[in-house]
């Protein structure tokens, strides 16, 4: 079985991933031929250009996207092989996504927007609020509960985007850019966040970013893309 | 995802996007309420049909012949032989009265009369009038009232009678009339011995009747018209009407009992004419047809009735179709308006399924958000189809009373027709939101969530 060539701690296992886009006569290489592998547990930035493909491996990661060739393996499940359905549910229990854009639903208030990947899940109703109360304390913003979006500043969007990604207790979390639209400061709260969340909940954290001082600060190592390509992996 | 959730997010989604919602929704419930004011339009002028049918006796009964057929006179289509049937005697009538349907059984009789009023007298018929006949409209609208159920004396006149008796019939009423008839005593068992000669062939003579004249003072009570429709309606064709128990101990002869004198011991007379009144007209088919297999011949309108139901039928087809056409033109808002919400709502369908939501997900979503607005449409119509219906109902009694007619319900919504009308809204909605759904289900996550 392929899954008994990934050592034990592995979280993600990439090999050779590829993500063609076709443009006519044009052939755009988003990603081109990118292999890793993260461990358990690990808190990972992946640091690029504009353009360098970023997003695309975090979008295949998360099972939003398929790769047009290679496979990626996360807990030993090959994501290539799973059907869209199975997709879904592998995003639902597996993984948490935070955006650069924040991403809440303005129509709903914040507790409803964190409750909302339960209610996917299929999570019981009567779990459902104190597990929506748990997130937000976590990310501080219990007395906001009842708000709209709308009338929270960034840094709280965000930290209300990651208590939604937390709330179905995923392995592993995926943050394309959490602090691309935020001031320093407010960013470096955010990476203070995911560092928490990865140090007491052991949650694997995959972080793309454009700022290299916060991804040296906080993560334990950093990959970088270019033009689909890995340039270089550094420890800290 | 749950169905509850799935409802409660649609309805959230319903809620949050109230104008264009309502505008749908308003849509729906227009096309719901010209369907189901049509529809209870064509049920209630059915059921006024129906009812009317029943009240005028005409396709209520069936009319049962004696048997009898005179051998050598060629009218063999018209009834089976009569060596094949039973007598139309008191256990036919039994039997008939316990057919499935069958609402009563009673005799026929008309009985030639003479009636005196003072100086005038007039031969006429009277006819026996079942209790039951109190409820017929040939006595809507009569002078003076139906027969009493305590006093037996009393007769009903004929209008254009009731002129021949008098210049102003309508002092008539409450008048003493009376009336002379003949009536048949059968003769004793066996003829007085030794007084008729003792001829062998005459030993068998026992059986017979005579003829003698009575007279009958009875009290006028009513005077009624004879309607156009006469000639067929049983009660409104003869001079006068009696009470049907009347008639019957007037114990006049009839054509039958002619045949009786010859054929049968005069102990077991038979009818002439029975007359089978169904409960409803759909009754009239089954009745009408287990009598003939008794071996009796018969008439009713039958095959008129049933081509008023089929004028209905189709009439409902119509006025149905119509209606859900109106529905179908409302449900291509559903269509527009999922497709706009999908525009609209691109981002935040990327969004659900990177939290998780299957395709399968948002496309039950999109069909719940049509089927709340077909359900709530469908309501609004509903209540607003009624009140539609109530409007046509009282105009057309406003328009009926300036004519001088009773008023009548011409408009109905029975349950079945809420239930389905919902129902059908909801089914419809569904219909419109697949090809919004299927399309909100495929849109690609990354490409939702690329750019602000
Ligand atoms: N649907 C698409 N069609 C064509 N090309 C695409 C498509 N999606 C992405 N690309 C291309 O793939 C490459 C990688 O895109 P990606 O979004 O992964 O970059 P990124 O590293 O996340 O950039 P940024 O830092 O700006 O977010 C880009 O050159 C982009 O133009
Ligand atoms: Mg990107």
């Amino acid at each position: 079985m392929p899954q008994a060539a990934i050592s034990d701690g592995a979280a993600i296992q990439a090999s050779n991933v590829s993500r063609y886009y076709r443009m006519g006569q044009d052939v755009v290489r988003a990603l081109d031929g990118v292999s890793l592998e993260i461990r358990r547990g690990e808190f990972l930035a992946v640091l690029g250009s504009s353009g360098s493909g970023k997003s695309t491996l975090l979008n295949i990661m998360a099972g939003l996207d398929r790769p047009t060739s290679g496979r990626m393996l996360v807990l030993g499940r090959d994501l290539t092989a799973l059907t869209s359905e199975g997709l879904a549910h592998y995003r639902r229990v597996t993984v948490g996504m935070v955006f650069q854009a924040f991403n809440l639903i303005g129509r709903m208030t914040v507790a409803e927007n964190v409750e909302l990947p339960m209610r996917f899940a299929a999570v019981e109703r009567s779990e459902r609020q104190a597990r929506v109360l748990n997130a937000l304390e976590r990310v501080g913003l219990k007395a906001r509960a009842r708000h709209r979006p709308a009338e929270l500043s960034g840094g709280e969007q965000q930290r209300v985007a990651l208590a939604r990604a937390l709330v179905n207790r995923p392995a592993i979390l995926l943050a394309d850019e959490p602090t691309g639209n935020l001031d320093s400061r407010t960013a470096a709260e955010i990476l203070a966040l995911l560092h928490t969340v990865n140090q007491s909940l052991a949650t694997t954290v995959v972080m793309v970013t454009h700022e290299e001082a916060l991804a040296r600060r906080y993560a334990e190592r950093n990959l970088h893309l270019a033009d689909g390509k890995l340039t270089a992996a550094e420890a800290r | 995802m749950k169905t509850s959730d799935l409802a409660g997010l649609a309805a959230q989604n319903f809620r949050e996007s109230v104008l264009r919602s309502s505008l749908t929704t308003a849509g729906i419930t227009v096309g719901v309420a010209s369907l189901v004011a049509m529809l209870s339009l064509g049920i209630g002028l059915q059921r006024l049909a129906d009812r009317r049918l029943e009240r005028s006796g005409l396709f209520d009964t069936v009319v049962v012949f004696s048997p009898v057929r005179f051998a050598g006179l060629g009218r063999r289509r018209l009834g089976p032989a009569p060596h094949k049937s039973p007598p139309l005697d008191e256990s036919a009538r039994q039997t008939m009265a316990r057919l499935p349907g069958v609402a009563e059984v009673y005799p026929d009789i008309r009985v030639p009369v003479l009636l005196r009023l003072g100086s005038r007298q007039r031969l006429t018929l009277v006819s026996g009038t079942p209790p039951s006949a109190r409820s017929s409209d040939a006595f809507k609208g009569m002078l003076g009232s139906f027969f009493s159920a305590a006093s037996p004396g009393e007769i009903i006149l004929q209008t254009d009678l009731a002129r021949e008796l008098s210049s102003h019939p309508a002092a008539l009423l409450g008048r003493q009339i009376t009336l002379s008839y003949a009536e048949r005593q059968t003769l004793p068992a066996s003829a007085p011995a030794g007084k008729i000669a003792p001829n062998s062939e005459n030993s068998n003579l026992s059986a017979g009747f005579s003829v003698i004249r009575r007279d009958k003072t009875l009290r006028i009570v009513g005077i009624v018209k004879r309607e156009p429709s006469a000639g067929f309606s049983r009660f409104a064709r003869d001079g006068a009407l009696i009470p049907l128990a009347l008639a019957e101990s007037l114990n006049a002869p009839e054509p039958s009992s002619l045949t009786d004198a010859l054929q049968n011991h005069p102990a077991q007379a038979t009818y002439a004419r029975l007359i089978v009144r169904v409960r409803s007209p759909q009754a009239i088919q089954t009745a009408e047809s287990k009598i003939k297999a008794m071996g009796f011949r018969t008439f009713s309108l039958l095959d008129t009735t049933r081509n008023i139901r089929r004028f209905f039928a189709v009439l409902d087809l119509f006025l149905g179709i119509f209606g859900s056409l109106a529905l179908i033109v409302a449900s291509l808002g559903i269509v527009n308006t999922l497709v706009m919400a999908i525009l609209e709502r691109r981002r935040e369908i990327g969004i659900m399924k990177a939290l998780g939501a299957s395709d399968s997900d948002v496309r039950r979503l999109f069909f719940a958000e049509a089927a709340v607005m077909g359900a709530v449409g469908g309501a609004f119509g509903t209540a607003l189809g009624w009140a539609i219906g109530r409007l046509i109902n009282a105009g057309a009694n406003l328009y009926l009373r300036r004519q001088h007619f009773p008023p009548e319900v011409i408009w109905r919504l029975p349950w079945w027709l809420v239930v389905g009308a919902i129902g059908f809204s909801i089914l419809v909605s569904l219909a419109a939101g697949i090809y919004p759904a299927s399309r909100a289900a495929q849109l690609d996550p990354v490409q939702t969530l690329r750019y602000e």
